[in-house]
């Protein structure tokens, strides 16, 4: 199964740091994913361009998910050379994960 | 209960102009705010003030303005903004020659704002401020610092609106502040009243991207379940004396405003959501609760706050080099295969002709762009393929060399390369240093328009 068939997403950029967050579609769909989309498995899953530490925040009142990437954005968008420099599709490359 | 409806016209400097209109005319506001600074912008237009006095406030002002004063003045909505940018002094006389005319014909004197006091470039060329990402101090990077702009808070902006403020016009200031002041002014809340604070901090925290909570940037991966984006409407929250809200839009504008759309922002560029530091409070998101009233009306409640940081954030605009952009495309059989020999000679030729890069990177557009081969999956080869190549150098002439040697494909390099667009821009990048709230005296200029 694939993260977006459970779950939608948002990633935001500051600085060097991409925060994406994951949203479940239903309780249970937000108990399983915080039993499974844990920080290590979002690290490996960006093992290519999160050059940082991945920390992981839980908020079951919105069964809500927020992942703080840190060193993610090649310097920020101000120097970096990559074409998304915000890191804006990085919450579809996050949904294409498969749990 | 009394309740105030405040929306957010831009949520970003070149946002589209007619929603703010629509808020306006159909949103029965009395308030309209528009964030329309970013970090790098404010740097921007620093060096647009350094060129001319007269100017360093954002670029569509005027266009704004002459479509948005007619509705909001007629109806007494109230107008804040940061499209003061860098000049706040001259946005606001900007602002004066074109709600002159309309306050004329409404029979009604206008008083408009300019708040200053947020460029503190001086004091932080001296002494020794370093800089949070670098460690390196601001005064030992010398004229390559070209702006420093502290985040100021609410209590300017209120103390405008208390003296009767009809337009608010700022520079660097918190994007939450601007949407919290006319809460805090309204509901005569203490400057310690840290959880409504942190409730209208969360408001305008979910405003201030405008089109982002109302389906903008909803990301479900599938068919897009958000209708009429082409004419999507801004949003606008009805809060209370508590902080709570409603999040809604002008009936028959598009999008959708639902609980995912707005956990969706609630959350967007925040780090921990206990701790989300501003000027004017410590905000936590980490209780808040939404839930769908309508169509299109989403009920929040539960934000809470805790006291202020001590210091306050300054932005610090950085000249870093350049940064060169060049592209070519290549099509039919072997299309993939000649973009990448394309990179291979590009990167030997730079090599050859060029003084370095702090960094370069090669990508084939609709292969491995975005997020490099391991999580671009492709099935088949495609028709077509875009090389682009991308460099950062101190010097402006190894910048330009990128250019020329993709350029230099057509006639030397594999067959059949076709379109290349080339740039080299300079670098603004950005860091932060934190100064002391003291050194950071913010000021109101009022002047007063009409009858």
């Amino acid at each position: 199964m694939k993260l977006y068939e459970i779950a939608h997403a948002r990633a935001g950029d500051k600085g060097n740091i991409s925060n994406i967050v994951v949203v479940a579609n239903t309780s249970e769909d937000y108990a399983m994913l915080e039993a499974v989309l844990t920080a290590t498995r979002v690290k490996a899953h960006f093992e290519d361009l999160v050059m940082g530490a991945v920390q992981r925040y839980e908020l079951p009142n919105l069964m809500a998910l927020n992942f703080v990437m840190h060193s993610s954005l090649q310097g920020g968008v101000t120097k970096s050379t990559a074409l998304d420099a915000h890191g804006k599709s990085l919450s579809s490359a996050l949904l294409n994960l498969t749990l | 209960m009394k309740t105030v409806r405040i929306g957010s016209g831009a949520g970003y400097s070149g946002d589209r102009i007619e929603p703010a209109v629509e808020l306006a005319r159909d949103g029965n506001l009395d308030y309209l705010v528009f964030e329309c600074l970013a970090e790098r912008t404010i740097a921007i237009a620093q060096q647009s003030r350094l060129r001319d006095p007269d100017r360093g406030y954002d670029p569509l002002l005027v266009e704004r303005m002459e479509a948005v004063l007619p509705e909001a003045l007629s109806r007494k909505v109230k107008i804040i903004t940061n499209m003061g940018a860098a000049n706040p002094l001259a946005a606001a006389a900007c602002v004066a020659t074109i709600a002159g005319p309309i306050a004329h014909r409404l029979g009604r004197s206008l008083r408009i704002a300019a708040i200053t006091g947020d460029d503190v470039l001086k004091r932080v060329q001296i002494g020794d401020y370093r800089l949070l990402e670098s460690n390196r101090t601001v005064a030992s990077l010398g004229a390559r610092v070209i702006s420093a702009n502290a985040y100021l808070g609410a209590s300017p902006l209120v103390d405008a609106l208390t003296q009767g403020a009809d337009i608010v016009i700022a520079g660097r200031v918190a994007d939450s502040a601007m949407f919290l002041a006319p809460l805090s002014y309204e509901f005569r809340w203490r400057d310690d009243d840290w959880t409504r604070l942190g409730c209208g901090t969360i408001v305008g925290h979910l405003l201030e991207c405008a089109g982002q909570i109302t389906g903008g940037y909803y990301d479900n991966s599938g068919p897009q379940d958000v209708t009429a984006l082409a004419r999507l409407g801004f949003p606008l929250a009805e809060v209370d004396e508590n902080g709570n809200c409603m999040i809604t839009k002008v009936a028959g504008s598009g999008g959708g405003i639902t609980v995912a759309t707005c956990t969706e922002q609630l959350l967007y560029e925040i780090h921990d959501p206990q701790h989300y530091p501003v000027p004017d409070v410590t905000a936590d998101l980490s209780g808040v609760q939404m839930k769908q009233q309508g169509a299109d009306q989403v009920a929040v409640w539960g934000g809470a706050g805790r006291p202020a940081p001590e210091q306050l954030k300054v932005t610090v605009g950085i000249l870093d080099g350049f940064l060169a952009e060049a592209e070519i495309s290549y099509a039919g059989p072997g299309a993939v295969e000649r973009g990448r020999l394309a990179c291979e000679i590009v990167a030997e030729r730079l090599r050859m002709t060029a003084g370095g890069f702090e960094d370069i990177r090669f990508d084939l557009i609709g292969i491995d762009a975005l997020h490099g081969s391991r999580l671009s999956q492709r099935a088949e080869p495609p028709y077509e393929v875009r090389v682009r190549v991308a460099a950062r150098s101190r010097a402006s002439c190894d910048a330009e060399r990128v250019g020329r040697e993709v350029e230099a494909l057509y006639t030397n390099g594999p067959a059949g390369g076709a379109g290349v667009r080339r740039s080299v821009r300079e670098v603004l990048s950005i860091e932060s240093c934190l100064v002391p709230r003291r050194h950071v005296r913010p000021e109101v200029r009022m002047q007063e328009i009409g009858q």
